[in-house]
């Protein structure tokens, strides 16, 4: 039996022994008068509850990724090779991230490509939430009702229009002779063409807007139950404005800022069309070079490696982050 | 340490509605002082507009002497009290209480000595380190009070503090405000909606409503001479009759009500034809024959045994029936029993004919 179909295994089995420790379990300690799970729901709902649950879980979300894991441990092979004698399990692809299988150098585009994505990630969410603090904190606190209907609607709206067409159009603002190259050479202030592409300006602008909501919402729903009492106080014992947000809004609202950050570091970092349309010619965005793994060379085994890769290197430095500002994760879900 | 407020002719609007309406007074320094009226009725306005929360429409606020117009709340010589207390959930006792030290750049040592100062009155002694949760209501209270006094304010605004406690502890904090009170000397402008509250601790009370203010005076003068018919209903029990006046004989009026004519003191001189109402307080009325022009017929609804005393309701003219309250003293068996007639009587100098205008709600 080959690893690939023991995966499949897996998960049925994990469900085998958590259902045998229940069993266990209601022999020991079950409590006659509670009801169990079929006597509450009747045999026939109970039934679909767990279909569909264990679908979602198990079809939906562990295979899947149980399948890419045992992938990537497995070597580059011809398709007519796998599952022969060749295909045995391997660090191989995950090594071939540090160095070159061919060749003896260290693999520097790759980690390069990895830290430069993490990197800009980590601008973008500064930009986001620069942009969306004081926003929120408008909407949540000071804006009228019909004020605040009008800017979410204007925050939302633009999302309808389609992502190829904001990329592109975004491109064209900013290309050598697009919008603002050509406004700033009329206007006398440049003589040629700033290359705003090639210098990033586009990626970070595209991902920046691309993530907007995904920030503005968790930081307007922590700053909106903030009783304005807090603020008030706060302001007449003397405190100035910044010192009033610093100690009182911003401890108030940290798990919304830590929900916001993680959503948009984790999405930016995972993104792959904004990189890609609006990334400068000699930009690699990471989750190109696995796109490229998958589409172009077709070697899955290396692709999901990287993937692999990338979301541990995202869940550590998301938890670091968490640490380092004492949010416990069960807050960012709040 | 403490200084006077003046309010000189505030006019508070917001859009179309005026919230205060040309409010005038004179606040000593180190003076109690209370707003009392319904809710709605302009006073935590009035309050907010002293602490710079608010700016007036017109008119001016002068804290010492000193027209604050311009200056925000946090360079105000005041601090508030918040009716939720709005302490810092997120800092601890010590850190709430210091909190306004800190913003002015205290040193940490100094304002650790001042926050076991402030504990030590407020009787929370040793318990800086705790978190605002874990807390009483009391507790909290005290906190609030000792956090607006870290900031030495010459005015210390209090917006209905008591209103979250029980009752036990609402009547402990009265007596504990006012002794602190008298401990730091400063001026107090308390907002309330509890006339208890009010009279109890209060030097004086401007009584409100519909954002005017209908009297300024210590408790006692409200109670006995009301200037508004207002005050006389907002004010303790009451029991009105409104008519018309039919006769003015010297410091008397006699008024044309739903239960005849009826006597009372007519301090603001109405003239025949005015309309007015007659107030009769249920402790000034008794049940038993009177004098002519001071007494009237009426059916007994229901009888309320309180202990030391009675209160008769009696039918009345219109909607609201008549109380007279019958002290133990008077022999319980003196009290009719339900359904039967009898005779309501007072000294015509207990009766008080003021004009007519919105009594307060039930």
């Amino acid at each position: 039996m080959s690893s690939r179909e023991v995966t499949i295994l897996v998960p049925f089995m994990v469900i085998a022994v958590c259902w045998a420790m229940a069993r266990w379990e209601t022999r020991r300690f079950h409590d006659a008068s509670e009801k169990s799970f079929f006597e509450r729901n009747g045999r026939a709902l109970g039934l679909t509850f767990i279909a569909l649950v264990g679908f979602w879980v198990v079809v939906l979300v562990a295979l899947p990724y149980l399948y890419m894991v045992v992938e990537s441990f497995h070597p580059t092979l011809r398709p007519t090779d796998r599952g022969g004698s060749n295909d045995t399990l391997t660090f191989a692809q995950y090594k071939s991230f540090a160095k070159e299988p061919t060749g003896n150098g260290y693999n520097t585009t790759h980690m390069t490509a990895l830290a430069f994505s993490l990197l800009a990630s980590v601008t973008v969410t500064v930009i986001n939430l620069c942009i969306c603090y004081p926003l929120a904190y408008y909407m949540a606190q000071v804006g009228t009702p019909a004020r605040i209907r009008l800017i979410t609607l204007g925050l939302v709206a633009p999302y309808w229009v389609n992502e190829i067409l904001r990329m592109f159009s975004l491109r064209l603002l900013l290309a050598t002779g697009g919008l603002i190259n050509s406004l700033l050479i009329a206007a006398g202030i440049i003589e040629s063409p700033i290359d705003f592409i090639g210098m990033n300006v586009g990626l970070y602008v595209g991902l920046s807007y691309a993530y907007l909501l995904v920030m503005i919402f968790p930081l307007y729903n922590a700053l909106e139950s903030l009783d304005k009492n807090q603020i008030e106080a706060a302001r007449d014992l003397g405190a100035p404005w910044w010192r009033i947000h610093k100690d009182v809004v911003i401890p108030y609202a940290k798990p919304g800022f830590a929900s916001g950050c993680t959503m948009v570091f984790m999405f930016s970092a995972g993104a792959l069309a904004a990189p890609q349309f609006l990334g400068g010619p000699h930009t690699l965005w990471f989750t190109s070079v696995i796109y490229n793994f998958f589409f172009q060379a077709f070697n899955w085994p290396r692709g999901s490696a990287y993937a692999f890769i990338l979301l541990a290197v995202c869940i550590a430095l998301v938890m670091l982050m968490l640490r380092l500002f004492k949010v416990s994760l069960g807050e960012t879900t709040k | 340490m403490s200084a006077g407020v003046e309010l000189d002719h505030i006019t508070v609007r917001f859009g179309d509605f005026t919230a205060v309406r040309d409010a005038t007074l004179d606040i000593k320094g180190g003076e109690f002082f209370s707003f009392l009226g319904p809710s709605g009725c302009g006073k935590t306005t009035i309050l907010r507009t002293v602490s710079g929360f608010l700016e007036p429409s017109e008119g001016a606020v002068r804290i010492g002497g000193q027209d604050m117009a311009g200056i925000g709340p946090n360079k105000r010589p005041t601090a508030l009290i918040f009716q939720n207390l709005a302490l810092f959930p997120l800092m601890s006792v010590a850190e709430n209480i210091t909190y306004g030290l800190k913003v002015r750049g205290v040193s940490k040592a100094a304002r650790q000595k001042k926050a076991d100062d402030l504990l030590e009155m407020v009787a929370l002694k040793g318990q800086g380190n705790k978190q605002i949760s874990e807390l009483s209501g009391g507790q909290k209270q005290r906190v609030a009070i000792a956090r607006a006094l870290a900031v030495q304010p010459q005015v210390l605004l209090l917006d209905e503090p008591l209103s979250a406690l029980d009752l036990k502890l609402r009547q402990h904090m009265r007596n504990e405000l006012r002794q602190i009170q008298h401990m730091v000397g400063i001026t107090f402008i308390y907002i309330t909606h509890d006339q208890g509250e009010a009279l109890t601790m209060s030097d004086r009370v401007a009584v409100m409503t519909d954002g005017v203010i209908h009297q300024v005076a210590d408790g006692r003068t409200l109670y006995d001479e009301p200037a508004t018919s207002f005050v006389a209903s907002f004010v303790g029990e009451n029991n009105p009759f409104p008519g018309t006046v039919t006769k003015a004989e010297g410091e008397f009026a006699v008024v044309e009500t739903g239960f005849g004519p009826l006597r009372g003191r007519n301090p603001q001189g109405l003239k025949p034809g005015a309309r007015a109402v007659l107030f009769v307080r249920p402790e000034s009325a008794r049940l038993g024959p009177g004098e002519n022009g001071a007494a009237f017929q009426s059916t007994v609804r229901s009888v309320a045994f309180e202990g030391n005393m009675s209160h008769v309701f009696l039918e009345g003219a219109g909607k609201k029936e008549v109380i007279v309250t019958v002290s133990r003293n008077t022999s319980a068996h003196a009290i009719p029993g339900e359904g039967t007639r009898a005779t309501v009587s007072y000294h015509p100098r207990y009766g008080l004919v003021l004009p007519e205008e919105k009594l307060a709600r039930e």
